[in-house]
């Protein structure tokens, strides 16, 4: 190739490495990040040291499994408090025109906020020139039917059973997302200048007589505004609470309920329920959770046999055993 | 013919200058050709000022520029001449040098293209996600309740809307909300891992070579990975494999053998005749051997200006278009006679006794390849007139009294068996009557326009006879340190090496078998002139020879080319040499099919082939050799490496450009992709560094696409539980972070630091590259492995705490749970299950690792009761308010959370243990074919020097 081999002379040669230490030296730094020497673990996954993975999992979650689902089979007998329910089928809580159809900040109370609520409440924002509180497609389609317990005696009267109000919503949702507008000690006058939503019967300040329990701190208020996830949903109404260790909150009888219709479903092909629960340290009945760990927990344990005999037939049939890569 | 505008070089010629200026001289030469072989320009001169004397003006029009004259890589040609100093001819683009360049084009990586690939995937199941959804919304919003109930009556604005209209901006929506599976934040990742990545290849302090005070420059960072997946190596051989500096051996003259006692000691304290007399022989004899090195060369004395008042020969520095020359005149110094330059037309020499010889030079008859030696004829300061000549034993041999060759053959073949190549040096004496023929016929031939080489050979042919044998030469062309061993590891590792080079066949071949390239069971295929023209028709004898070889090779390989790179340690191995005129003559043969029949046999042998080895390559010919094997079935990856500037287009065709910063300058490290100081490094680059990139990006790029499907694949489902509402599933916050907190430095510390192997075994056992040949992380297999997996995940998570929502309460105190939390417990699975996958991928965990995995976990965490912590006043929806800690004083939500993280892994972990069986079983089947070959087994490194040479490889 045409190119130029340039060959210093022997004589003035010499070694091309200088000895002198002022020439800069452009090595590496011999650190161990840069040489990518870091001191590592480096776990080797062998069957050896899987399989035993197995067999730990399958022995907790069969239990926790079992634990699980004796738990939740017990819930049914009515024993501590009993929590009552309502639930609605078919309903789109969760459809984005709804759940966004809100105004927080009208709710935690901000007086400018109440009289002037956001655009996302349309079409329930104003109402003849009013603004609405609680503004919103999901305040205005608060439930509002009333569910009446009565334990029917052997006398003909029914006993109306005591069903609690308050302690159903999150502590934090009453006590700090959820706020009235400041003002007087009259929730009306805190609320003036506003309407009820369209479909309300009654205004926002006359949901209850209990005064800590009335306007945008209304539990049954509160719940409904938490949008459930799925459109068959459930929620919480009342508490029934046990009154003594001797009997049972709902003792065996006859139990009449009484509806006052408000709401309507039909409509949209709902079904309306209510549902009596115990709960316990794991919640309502929920046969899945634990139905779940016993069959991953034995699968877990079956695999665990499977894969053992397996590796044991290759080691035994292998002279060359521990080959781990 | 047409002139060509020359420019005049004056040096030291002041008071030349003003006469010379006034030529006019006109170059005639051939339409500017890139190919380097062909140049001859005659030189005429026009004459303008009639005071010119005439000889000078004689001297200007003997010149015939040959190639041989040509020199340099930016001007075209440097001549010494006694009026003129230099003619530049063909500048700036015109030279060979800019015909031979090839421009830059961008180059993308094997795994960007999977990328692209992928990318087209997802987009798609983007687009159907969309359709499916605006589809379905529509076709449930038929039922009128469905479409506006009376809870969620429609603007009256959303009322007016066209339908049309509502249905495109309802399927842009169901886009944004699914855009997510379209990895944005991967680039961004990949970017950034390329970027810091290529810094390790940089901080590698086995790249750093002592001698030239540098370590490896990585100059695009887009191709690490790409150093992973090297099907094809092309190499360059001097400076690449070899060091490019030659060294003087030994000599034998008239049968006695000569060595200096070391090599290494510098010439200073050589002078004085340190010379190990094996045999004495007579002085005479001896003296006129030396004399013939010192002369009988086109060596040029370059003095250095920059020193005032130095001696001359502290200054002197050699320079020839051949480094054998350099290092036989070099010999001659060592053993007392030093050539000190051309003066005035006369070659001076100092002799053993300090006393200064000045020969008359009259002749150059240069060297060519066909005649494989050159000669030099002098007058000696006494009048007698002697021809020296130089070359190949086979060339020179035939011209010599026969009863002088015996004793030199021996010390010939054992040098060449050493490897070195080797040198006959002959002379005779012209007299005074002969000598004026002579000059007559050379001056003639030089002259002559029309065949001119073919009078020149005729005329040297008959110069160069019944000549008398002085002694033969050793030359080393030193191999680079481990040049061998990084060879045969690359070989081990399944690629394919190929020896681009511009030189002899002969010199090319005994370096190959030199470096192990070629075995010496290896059966060579030869395609060259030489094999080609005993022949009338040359292209019938090449494609006789083309069938030939394919006929033995598919013999050999019958159809498995699936695993013939397996099949390479168990059958013969064929190696194939071409060179530069047969392949164009395979290339460019005339314009009919059978040029491209040609290049397909051709192709199909060159890839049954271990190696090849092509010489005589012009710089384009050397890129168009990588473009046709770029081009091959499978688009192969190709990485070339050189050192000179010859190289750059062939580095910069192939996929890789590898550069050696060696002593032809810069060009080829910097037009590289990467540059390293040494051949040898290339092993670690390829094996270690390579391999681990490429694991590292396909590990990040398959991640990538894996996390944000299973993260957006709940968000999917979740529109058939809301009414095809584009309500999204998680909170904005969570939507944002996911792929910019939450999951981003994991995956990047792995991409940078993750060693599945180590390094030390990468690369000590080189058929692990083999592995990851082929994209193989990237195939459609583990690409669907990957999908199907994140599919499963996806599922899991949100049916998992779909059947998880059907209670009426998950709390203790009965409370009940809404949307939010339903996606926060989805995502908080999520957020866990990829992050425990990459953790159960990374076999490196490094303080890094485990710092980036625990704390993205725990800023996770921290970030969910942060963000619900707080009413944020800039927030219209206070949505997230305390439902993750709420979320978290359920049992029920943390034993479902762990259920479901735990099946979503299962797959994972099952596979796992499932491999490991497979592989054990694969070692056992191994060691059993393993104990039935150590039968049969043979040496798997082969001794260096172990081989033998025909006498052709033994040539100048």
């Amino acid at each position: 190739m045409a190119m130029n081999y340039n060959a210093k002379d022997e004589v003035d040669g010499g070694p091309p490495c200088a000895p002198g230490g002022t020439a800069k030296t452009r090595r590496p730094d011999n650190t161990a990040f840069k040489q990518q020497r870091l001191p590592a673990w480096q776990p080797i996954l062998t069957a050896g040291t899987v399989l035993p993975i197995f067999f730990i999992i399958g022995l907790i979650f069969i239990p926790i499994g079992i634990g699980i689902f004796v738990t939740s089979n017990n819930i049914r007998e009515i024993e501590g408090n009993v929590f009552m329910y309502y639930g609605l089928s078919n309903f789109y809580q969760n459809h984005r025109r709804y759940v966004k159809s809100r105004d927080d900040s009208q709710l935690n109370g901000d007086s400018s906020a109440l009289l002037n609520p956001s655009k996302e409440c349309e079409p329930y924002r104003r109402n003849e020139d009013k603004p609405i509180a609680p503004c919103g497609a999901i305040a205005n389609s608060m439930f509002n039917d009333t569910l009446e317990l009565f334990l029917i005696g052997n006398d003909s009267y029914p006993i109306p059973i005591a069903l609690k109000k308050k302690g159903i919503a999150w502590w934090t949702d009453k006590n700090v997302k959820f706020r009235n507008p400041p003002g007087g000690d009259n929730l009306e006058e805190r609320f003036k200048g506003t309407t009820k939503p369209v479909n309300w019967l009654k205004p926002v300040y006359m949901l209850d007589s209990d005064p800590d329990n009335n306007g945008f701190i209304n539990e049954d208020f509160i719940v409904w505004m938490r949008t459930a996830a799925l459109p068959t949903f459930r929620k919480l109404y009342r508490l029934i609470e046990r009154k003594s260790d001797l009997h049972p909150t709902l003792p065996a009888g006859r139990y009449s309920l009484n509806v006052t219709y408000n709401y309507p479903v039909h409509y949209f092909d709902g079904r309306k329920r209510m549902i009596l629960s115990t709960i316990s340290w794991m919640g309502g009945k929920n046969p899945f959770l634990g139905i779940a760990y016993i069959a991953v927990g034995s699968i877990s344990f079956l695999l665990g046999v499977v894969l053992l005999v397996i590796n044991h037939k290759y080691r035994n049939s292998s002279n060359t055993a521990d080959i781990t890569i | 013919m047409k002139p060509f505008p020359v420019i005049l070089f004056f040096y030291h010629l002041a008071p030349l200058m003003e006469p010379v200026m006034s030529l006019q001289p006109v170059l005639m030469g051939n339409p500017i050709a890139r190919h380097i072989m062909q140049y001859v320009i005659p030189l005429h001169c026009v004459q303008q000022n009639p005071s010119i004397p005439s000889e000078q003006q004689l001297n200007v029009n003997s010149l015939n520029l040959t190639s041989t004259n040509l020199l340099g890589e930016s001007i075209s040609t440097v001549i010494v001449l006694r009026l003129l100093p230099g003619v530049a001819v063909y500048t700036g683009m015109e030279t060979k040098m800019a015909l031979n360049y090839q421009g830059k084009s961008q180059k993308r990586s094997a795994v960007e293209k999977s990328i692209n690939a992928f990318l087209i995937v997802y987009l798609f199941i983007l687009l159907t996600k969309a359709a499916v959804c605006t589809t379905l919304k529509y076709v449930w919003q038929s039922t009128p309740y469905n479409d506006e109930p009376w809870y969620n009556q429609k603007t009256q604005k959303e009322r007016e809307t066209l339908k049309v209209l509502k249905m495109f901006t309802d399927f842009l929506s169901f886009m944004v909300l699914f855009n997510f599976i379209i990895p944005v934040s991967m680039y961004v990742t990949v970017e950034m891992q390329k970027f810091l990545g290529s810094f390790f290849i940089s901080w590698d302090k086995d790249f750093y070579d002592e001698e030239i005070n540098e370590g490896a420059l990585v100059n695009t960072s887009d191709l690490n990975e790409e150093l992973g997946q090297v099907d094809y190596v092309f190499t360059d051989k001097t400076g690449t494999l070899t060091e490019n500096s030659m060294e003087f051996i030994e000599c034998c003259i008239d049968g006695h053998k000569y060595k200096g006692v070391t090599q290494e000691v510098d010439g200073l304290s050589q002078t004085d005749g340190t010379l190990t007399y094996f045999d004495k022989v007579d002085k005479n004899r001896e003296e006129l051997f030396l004399r013939a090195l010192c002369l009988c060369h086109t060596v040029e004395i370059k003095t250095n200006d920059a020193v005032d008042g130095a001696t001359e020969s502290a200054e002197l520095t050699y320079i020839s278009s051949s480094p054998d020359e350099i290092a036989l005149v070099k010999g001659a110094k060592r053993y007392g006679f030093t050539f000190l330059g051309n003066r005035n037309g006369y070659m001076r020499v100092e002799n053993q006794r300090k006393e200064i010889e000045e020969y008359e030079l009259l002749h150059t008859l240069n060297f060519d390849a066909v005649r494989r030696r050159m000669s030099v004829i002098v007058k000696t300061q006494e009048g007698d007139i002697l021809l020296f000549c130089k070359g190949a034993d086979s060339a020179v041999f035939p011209r010599v009294q026969n009863h002088e060759i015996e004793l030199t053959k021996v010390h010939v073949e054992r040098n060449a068996m050493d490897g070195y190549r080797t040198l006959c040096v002959a002379f005779k004496e012209i007299a005074p009557d002969d000598y004026e023929r002579i000059n007559r016929q050379l001056i003639e031939a030089k002259m002559a326009l029309q065949d001119r080489e073919e009078k020149m050979e005729k005329v040297f042919d008959d110069i160069e006879t019944n000549m008398n044998l002085i002694g033969a030469t050793a030359v080393e062309d030193k191999l680079q340190d481990q040049a061998a061993e990084t060879i045969e590891a690359l070989h081990a590792a399944g690629l394919k090496v190929w020896v681009l080079t511009g030189d002899k066949m002969e010199t090319a071949k005994s370096t190959c078998y030199a470096c192990r390239l070629f075995q010496t069971n290896t059966e060579l295929l030869e395609l060259t002139t030489k094999t080609i023209e005993e022949s009338e028709r040359k292209e019938d004898r090449l494609h006789e020879l083309l069938i030939e070889y394919r006929k033995k090779l598919l013999h050999e390989f019958p159809k498995s080319t699936r695993s013939f790179k397996k099949a390479w340690t168990e059958h013969q191995e064929y190696g194939l040499i071409i060179d530069g005129s047969t392949l164009s003559l395979i290339l460019n043969s005339s314009q009919d099919s059978s040029s491209n029949n040609y290049k397909s046999i051709f192709l199909q042998i060159c890839m049954k082939c271990t190696a090849v080895l092509c010489c005589r390559m012009a710089p384009l010919q050397k890129a168009q050799i990588v473009r046709m094997v770029k081009n091959l079935k499978g688009s192969p990856i190709t990485l070339s490496i050189g050192d000179g500037a010859n190289d750059v287009s062939m580095i910069l065709e192939s996929h890789v450009g590898i550069g050696i910063k060696g002593k032809e300058g810069r060009q080829a490290a910097r037009n590289s992709d990467y540059s390293v100081p040494k051949f040898k490094h290339l092993k670690k680059l390829l094996l270690a560094h390579g391999h681990l990139y490429y694991v590292r990006i396909a590990h990040l790029v398959q991640y990538f696409f894996y996390k944000n499907l299973c993260f957006i694949l709940p968000q999917f489902l979740y529109q058939f539980f809301c009414g095809f509402s584009q309500q999204p599933l998680y909170d904005a916050a969570y939507l944002t972070m996911y792929n910019i907190c939450f999951t981003s430095l994991p995956i990047l510390a792995y991409s940078l630091l993750e060693q599945h192997i180590n390094i030390d075994s990468l690369t000590s056992d080189p058929r692990l590259y083999m592995k990851i040949s082929g994209n193989a992380m990237l195939q459609l297999g583990p690409f669907l492995y990957w999908t199907f997996l994140a599919a499963f995940e996806g599922t899991v998570f949100f049916f998992g705490t779909y059947f998880l929502f059907q209670t009426a309460s998950l709390e203790e105190n009965g409370k009940v749970y809404g949307n939010w939390t339903f996606g926060t417990i989805v995502f908080t699975v999520l957020v866990f299950t990829v992050t425990l996958k990459l953790a159960l991928d990374t076999r490196f965990w490094t303080w890094i690792n485990h710092f980036v995995i625990w704390g993205s976990l725990a800023f996770y965490v921290f970030f969910s009761f942060f963000w619900g912590g707080i009413i944020w006043p800039f927030l219209k929806q206070q949505r997230m308010y305390f439902v993750f800690a709420q979320m978290l004083s359920s049992v029920s939500t943390w034993l479902a959370i762990i259920l479901l993280i735990f099946i979503s892994l299962f797959p994972e972990i099952l596979l796992i243990v499932l491999k490991n069986v497979r592989r054990r079983s694969a070692r056992r089947n191994l060691s059993c074919r393993r104990a039935s070959d150590s039968l049969s087994a043979r040496p798997s490194v082969r001794p260096l020097l172990l081989r033998t040479f025909s006498d052709e490889s033994n040539v100048l």
